[in-house]
């Protein structure tokens, strides 16, 4: 088989595309979300819509899901309130021994747009928590999650924010437990929480 | 008489809901159009749908329009790395012989600019523009706040 100048020219740009495809797949994710055994201590301070402070030594003996998100979000924090929400409710009894919590991760806006509103639709238990630039990074860097404001001139206000949209959960005594991936349906949360309680 | 038939038709069908109601343009099945309920009219709302193309030939939404959002775009959320953003979708690809959704954590219609808070049980009308199709009206229903999508009986 002979080759005309051009084939090869595509072989070898293939066989490149294929290095690089490769090198990509090998380089670490830019988030470490995928810790499996969590050697970081998950915390917050920052206040709610009240303005009164919130730590997790308030939350002592509860178990904490927590969602960083923003109430810009139309698509993806709806979903995975809602599903808290319905945790929640199939609770029961044992809702008492749970507490959602929401960390703005857009405080400025979500607090005059409303952020007891915003939790009370979904589920008068979800707190929200809304700090601001310091406080906020502060919890999201010891959770190791990833958010960042994008400049979009289409978007109101001129920015969206890009996030990290999974559920985490924290032990009675602050420790980090898992996390259940965007799309986890309320069944499978709640089949993994209620042998913990 | 052929329409006292179809309207005893419309009225034996079982819940007869909105976003249950298929449209069709050309090849083109449009169905499953609902919304969220929106807190006040602050933040964007969001739009779904399902397009089942029946035809041979490829096909793409390419834009959307509402008098109820004074900005209406397509979006598509993307999980990249554990992180999720949502840029822009310039057009979404209906190919023959195949169906998309506009779905919670994929594309979905972006209702920037909302003229009205959207509530539970509103409905409101959505042309879809298509590059080979054309335009379609479609009715979307608003559903609950915590709706995954609508309920419907897709056997009947
Ligand atoms: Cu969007």
């Amino acid at each position: 088989m002979r080759l005309t100048r051009l084939q090869k020219i595509l072989w070898a740009a293939a066989g490149l595309a294929t290095l690089v495809y490769g090198l990509l797949v090998l380089l670490p994710n830019r988030t470490p979300e995928a810790v499996p055994q969590a050697d970081f201590r998950p915390t917050f301070s920052l206040p709610d819509a009240e303005g009164r402070m919130r730590t997790p030594a308030e939350f002592a003996g509860q178990h904490l899901l927590v969602f960083f998100g923003f109430t810009n979000c139309p698509d993806v924090c709806p979903t995975t309130l809602s599903e808290v929400a319905q945790v929640m409710d199939d609770l029961g009894d044992d809702a008492a021994l749970v507490q959602p919590l929401f960390i703005s991760i857009d405080p400025e806006r979500d607090r005059r747009l409303g952020l007891a509103e915003f939790t009370a639709a979904f589920h008068p238990s979800i707190i929200g928590l809304a700090g601001d630039e310091a406080q906020t990074r502060a919890a999201a860097d010891s959770f190791r999650i990833f958010y960042a404001r994008e400049g979009d001139t289409a978007a109101p206000d001129g920015y969206t924010m890009s996030h990290s949209p999974a559920l985490y959960l924290i032990s009675p005594e602050g420790d980090w437990l898992r996390q259940f991936t965007y799309g986890t349906p309320a069944t499978d949360i709640l089949a993994d929480l209620q042998p913990r309680l | 008489m052929k329409s006292l038939i179809l309207s005893a038709l419309l009225t034996l069908s079982a819940a007869p809901v909105l976003a249950c109601e298929t449209v069709t343009l050309g090849d083109l099945n449009i169905e499953h159009a609902w919304s969220r309920a929106t807190i006040g009219a602050d933040r964007p709302g969001v739009f779904y749908v399902e397009i089942t193309n029946n035809g041979s030939t490829d096909d793409a939404l390419i834009g959307i329009a509402t008098p109820a959002a004074g900005m209406p775009m397509l979006h598509e959320t993307v999980v990249t790395d554990g992180v999720a953003s949502m840029p822009h979708a310039m057009s979404i690809p209906v190919p023959a012989g195949e169906s998309v959704e506009l779905a919670p954590g994929g594309y979905h219609g972006m209702l920037m600019g909302l003229t009205a808070t959207l509530a539970e049980g509103d409905s409101f009308p959505v042309t879809l523009s298509f590059q080979k199709s054309g335009e379609v009206v479609v009715n979307v229903e608003v559903l609950s706040l915590r709706a995954e999508g609508p309920d419907c009986d897709d056997a009947n």
